[in-house]
């Protein structure tokens, strides 16, 4: 194929993910607006008006940086598990198989397509967090490329639990089991300074800490961790996710006998 | 001669053991209408499924008008329009996105996929169907949507896997004269069926598959003329007690409104009618008892067992 073509190919797969998630936007756009907004007003609101400040800031300022972060890796990764999953279950994945479209254009069509639903949602989450606090910007190159990195690393996430899920059950485990555990411990609704030397440790080898950690520092300016770290976890995380990804693509896994 | 397929010694061995090809080999000249039969489970669609890369080969060669498929699977997918015999396409897009979407795989830019849906569509009496969500069509209509699918773009080869499984008498001919002319234009066509008088009436060369094996490669006249003797059924204005013409086996059918006449290689049946206009009984219409081809087909499959 020319690049051109593998132009097109690619555009098709990310015009067909965004137009599946718009199109049930009951399921994948309107349930985090409803739960952030439940999640600002009981957590920000009610409770955060007698935590008092956290890190310099109000409670409501310190957990919007993580709610955003939280439903973009959410929604990043439940996209592109549940959408290459049910194409592999309804066998619609043949369309692409059959096609000179190469294996990694899919892989980056999948993936892309996660981050568009992550970003989106983020976007809503985001102004709808406006309706609470105001948004402080500390600096934003550095928010926007946390929260795009991050995107793109639970997109992978999202494409390798797929082609390895052989029920609709296995979509859901990792992200009720495994995802959602780390994202409420990697310090959306505390400073890990909070916690007693011990858990401190341990809470830094959640590698979600320095994802919410980083985008709060672009935001607010502060954080519990080095943002170069974070950086360079996501990035290694990539790397690594990429590299499965193709290879279990390459081979078949779960879409070739 | 280039062949528009061409298959050298092709095994497929799969996870669990099971030995579904055990040497294949196969040529498809240019142009023809190629039929590959064989009973459940006996490799065609394995065949199919390396063929167009939703199967993984244990060895051998295969190359789709030249292109080899190890050196360059995406050159020779190219070449490749598939009709699948389960329907997978994505249930909840509409038939116009399920065809335009499918061109954008093959870097088809979107006004040209646009203009080609909508000739195809047109053909296979979808277009009035364009907007609705491909879930909600009869089976025959999803069969045609899996054809416009597969032609839009333009293929050089189309691999029909039990096209008309589930296709009601009118449809089936319909879609076969449209196979009819994409062939007559040049494109390959390569089908499976269970229906053998449509592999009879419709394809040029066979190959019958058979526990992985290839059992028999020519053409469908070649092969019919290996028949040692074919059954007709002669329905008769009147009705006869009984019958025997030396050299025939005959039997009366039913209330002797009916004859079959065994015709063994040598045999005509001139010596038949002129028997019957003896006995002054007029023959008012005259049918094989069964497919040729489906008689041929059983003795070779029941040989190579």
């Amino acid at each position: 194929m020319s690049s051109s073509e593998i132009w097109i190919a690619f555009y098709t797969i990310l015009r067909r993910e965004i137009r599946r998630f718009m199109r049930i936007w009951p399921q994948t756009l309107l349930p985090p607006a409803i739960t952030m907004t439940l999640y600002f007003a009981i957590f920000g609101n009610l409770i955060g008006s007698r935590i008092g400040e956290m890190g310099g800031f109000s409670y409501m300022q310190f957990i919007v940086p993580g709610l955003i972060m939280m439903s973009v890796i959410t929604n990043s990764y439940s996209n592109v598990a549940s959408s290459f999953f049910s194409a592999k279950f309804q066998h619609s994945v043949q369309e692409l198989l059959v096609s000179p479209t190469p294996n990694w254009v899919i892989l980056l069509g999948y993936v892309l397509g996660g981050v568009a639903r992550g970003l989106f949602v983020g976007a809503i989450v985001t102004v709808l967090s406006l309706f609470f606090t105001h948004m402080h910007l500390h600096n934003l190159l550095l928010t926007v490329l946390i929260v795009f990195l991050t995107s793109v690393m639970f997109s992978l996430g999202g494409f390798v639990n797929a082609l390895y899920a052989r029920s609709f059950d296995d979509v859901s485990i990792v992200p009720t089991f495994i995802l959602t555990p780390l994202t409420y411990l990697g310090g959306v609704f505390y400073s890990i300074s909070l916690l007693p030397e011990v858990w401190q440790g341990i809470s830094m080898l959640n590698p979600v800490l320095y994802m919410v950690n980083a985008f709060r520092y672009g935001i607010l300016g502060v954080s519990d961790i080095d943002v170069t770290w974070a950086l360079f976890i996501i990035a290694a995380f990539i790397i690594a996710l990429f590299y499965i990804g193709l290879s279990l693509l390459n081979r078949g896994r779960g879409i070739r006998s | 001669m280039t062949y528009a397929i061409e298959i050298k010694d092709l095994k497929k061995r799969y996870d669990n053991g099971f030995e579904a090809l055990k040497g294949v080999d196969l040529n498809v000249e240019q142009g023809d209408f190629f039929a590959l039969l064989g009973p459940n489970g006996a490799g065609k669609s394995t065949t199919i499924g390396i063929l167009c890369s939703l199967v993984n080969k244990s060895s051998g060669r295969v190359r789709i008008f030249g292109v080899d498929i190890d050196e360059d699977f995406a050159g020779a997918k190219l070449h490749l329009g598939v009709v699948p015999q389960e329907f997978n396409f994505n249930v909840f897009e509409t038939v116009f996105n399920v065809v335009v979407t499918q061109a954008g795989f093959y870097g088809i830019p979107l006004e040209l996929a646009k203009e080609r849906a909508e000739k195809y569509l047109k053909k296979l009496d979808l277009w009035d169907k364009k907007d609705t969500q491909s879930r909600m069509l009869s089976g025959g209509m999803k069969r045609r949507l899996m054809i416009a699918r597969a032609l839009i773009h333009e293929p050089k080869i189309l691999i029909l896997d039990e096209p008309t499984a589930g296709v009601d008498i009118e449809l089936r001919r319909s879609m076969w004269e449209f196979i009819k002319e994409l062939n007559e234009q040049g494109t390959t066509i390569i089908l499976t069926t269970h229906y053998l008088e449509e592999a009879e009436q419709l394809c040029r060369n066979i190959a019958i598959i058979n526990s992985g094996e290839i059992v028999e490669n020519t053409s469908v006249k070649a092969l019919l003329k290996t028949l040692s003797s074919e059954t007709f059924v002669l329905d008769l204005d009147g009705s006869l007690s009984n019958v025997a013409l030396e050299g025939y086996e005959m039997n009366l059918v039913g209330d002797g409104s009916s004859i079959e006449v065994a015709v063994m290689k040598g045999q005509n049946l001139n010596d038949v009618f002129a028997y019957l206009t003896q006995m002054d009984v007029k023959v008012i219409s005259m049918r094989n008892k069964s497919n040729r081809l489906e008689e041929l087909f059983v003795k070779l499959i029941k040989g190579s067992k």
